[in-house]
């Protein structure tokens, strides 16, 4: 397991050294060096045994292979070139930086780069999990039921275009980085949910997912230029979120309702590490969505509850609607608005938000309606959620809560 | 959609000041209010209004406290979005305001200058 799991860590960040000293023009090259130094690290050790010290033998291999191209392409650039059309071209090659501070600068920059507003946010998500967490072409087209062939395209459209909006992983201006950061949180947040919520991909991809966008977040936070509270907020959320993990999921993969799953299987270390992460977030006074959303997550966290739980959670949905409108909020809000002042008083503020081709919509109604033990009302919502998604997983679920409907 | 304004009239007391914890439960009201009409989508900003305050007239001069000679005082607003006259009304319904002595709404259409 060794090799794989150095690939989900290291090969993001091999890439984003070779991109940083070759340029976004030459990413095809880079991901090609990258791949290949895992490559041939396969067949080496397989024959010859692990070295002393596996990652550091990965970067030395990567920088002679890229060094070698270096050389090559110096020739071509230096010598080759100037003859061809006299016009002197500068290399504008730096060797690359494989150490610590180089990884740190290289990933800084490259996400900034991947999640570049002129990229659509379904590229930005492709090429996150492409070369920042280094999930093969395959994967990713499962996770979004969609082919490889749409995929490779949408990864290549989404090359070109950074080529002709960035020259060498340039940093945004001072003036651009709050929101330019509020993109790149956007960007990991959905990788995190993706992860988290789609029960259409195999569980270790999920967990995969998860793991990475925290790992994005807190290599975010231990730059100076992007520590800020919001970005410990999120790593919070993240944590909290990610503590149940294993308690909400069968073992073939099926969601386990909130209250059915087996408390025994949250992870309190991860509720303690997501607390001191929501400490250093809310330590100068900022409340924004991530740090409200954070709040509501770890509300979550507890075994045994108080009475106010739900009443503190409907404050913090309200407090969030009013900061950042989206759909899951308002659903979200419309739930706890159950738990605090009944079925009947939710269904009242349910009808009044527009969300009909919203999958969660059609659920939580049909559950409001199961809870005014109207069944003809809860069957034709359940039946209308079962023509808005195609997971099996999720169907499976919306079956058996119309099969209850059908014996009530 | 057209965007609307109301402002929340009420002849309260500016003098009185209520105790943290009364404070407390009139934010969770307002708060309420205002998340069932984010929750639609509709929402744009809100101010509560302190109630001091000073006026300044024509010739220049500025006077303090310009409610002694009004009963009623504007608390603060709401701006937001509705789909028509019915839905301002609908939302307006519910403002803690009406709670207060004298309360009403206000609403007002933005005029579009465009």
């Amino acid at each position: 397991m060794l090799l794989p799991n150095l690939f989900r860590t290291e090969y993001g960040k091999i890439v984003a050294v070779l991109v940083r000293s070759f340029g976004i023009a030459r990413v095809g090259i880079a991901e090609d060096i990258a791949s290949d130094t895992f490559l041939i690290a396969a067949e080496t050790w397989g024959t010859k045994g692990l070295p002393a010290n596996p990652t550091a033998w990965l970067y030395t291999t990567a920088k002679n292979r890229a060094c070698d191209l270096l050389r090559r392409e110096g020739v071509f650039v230096n010598k080759v070139q100037p003859e061809l059309q006299r016009a002197p071209t500068t290399c504008g090659i730096d060797e690359p930086d494989f150490s610590p501070a180089g990884f740190k600068d290289s990933q800084l920059r490259m996400i900034f780069a991947l999640c570049h507003p002129e990229l659509n946010t379904e590229t930005q998500v492709a090429l996150c999990l492409r070369i920042l967490c280094g999930f093969g072409v395959g994967e990713i087209a499962a996770a979004f039921l969609t082919s490889k062939d749409t995929i490779n395209k949408r990864l290549s459209r989404g090359k070109n275009r950074l080529r002709k909006v960035m020259t060498n992983l340039e940093l945004p201006a001072d003036s651009e980085l709050p929101t330019r950061l509020d993109g790149v949180l956007t960007t990991i947040y959905l990788l995190f949910n993706e992860g988290y919520y789609s029960t259409g991909t195999a569980t270790n991809f999920r967990r995969d997912l998860c793991a990475d966008a925290i790992r994005l977040t807190l290599m975010l936070t231990r730059n100076d230029l992007t520590d800020q509270p919001r970005v410990s907020a999120l790593l919070a959320l993240m944590c909290f979120h990610t503590s149940r993990f294993d308690a909400r999921l069968t073992d073939n993969g099926d969601l386990i309702d909130y209250d059915d799953q087996d408390r025994s299987l949250w992870d309190e270390r991860l509720v303690r590490q997501g607390s001191r992460y929501f400490e250093r977030a809310t330590a100068g006074g900022a409340v924004g969505r991530y740090q409200l959303e954070a709040a509501i997550a770890f509300m979550h966290t507890s075994p045994n509850p108080g009475p106010d739980k739900w009443p503190n959670i409907l404050a913090l949905y309200n407090r969030l609607l009013m900061k950042a409108y989206s759909p899951v909020a308002a659903l979200n809000r419309t739930y706890a608005l159950s738990r605090v002042h009944g079925a009947q008083a939710a269904l009242n503020e349910a009808l009044k938000i527009n969300l009909r081709g919203h999958l969660g919509y059609q659920l939580l109604l049909g559950e409001l309606y199961v809870q005014l033990e109207d069944e003809k009302l809860a069957q034709y919502h359940f039946n209308r959620a079962l023509t808005l998604t195609r997971n099996p997983a999720v169907r499976r679920r919306i079956t058996a809560k119309l099969a209850g409907c059908n014996q009530a | 959609m057209q965007d609307f304004m109301m402002l929340f009239r009420s002849e309260e007391n500016p003098t009185e000041r209520p105790s943290p914890e009364a404070l407390q439960a009139e934010i969770k009201l307002w708060e309420a209010w205002i998340g069932g009409i984010a929750a639609q989508g509709k929402f744009l900003s809100s101010e509560a209004l302190d109630y001091t305050g000073k006026t300044l007239m024509a010739d220049g001069t500025v006077t303090d406290g310009p409610y002694t000679e009004l009963k009623e005082i504007i608390g603060g607003y709401i701006l937001l979005k509705a789909t028509d006259w019915d839905d301002a009304v609908a939302l307006a319904k519910g403002c803690p305001v009406l709670s207060a002595p004298g309360g009403k709404v206000e609403i007002r259409p933005i005029m579009d200058l465009g």
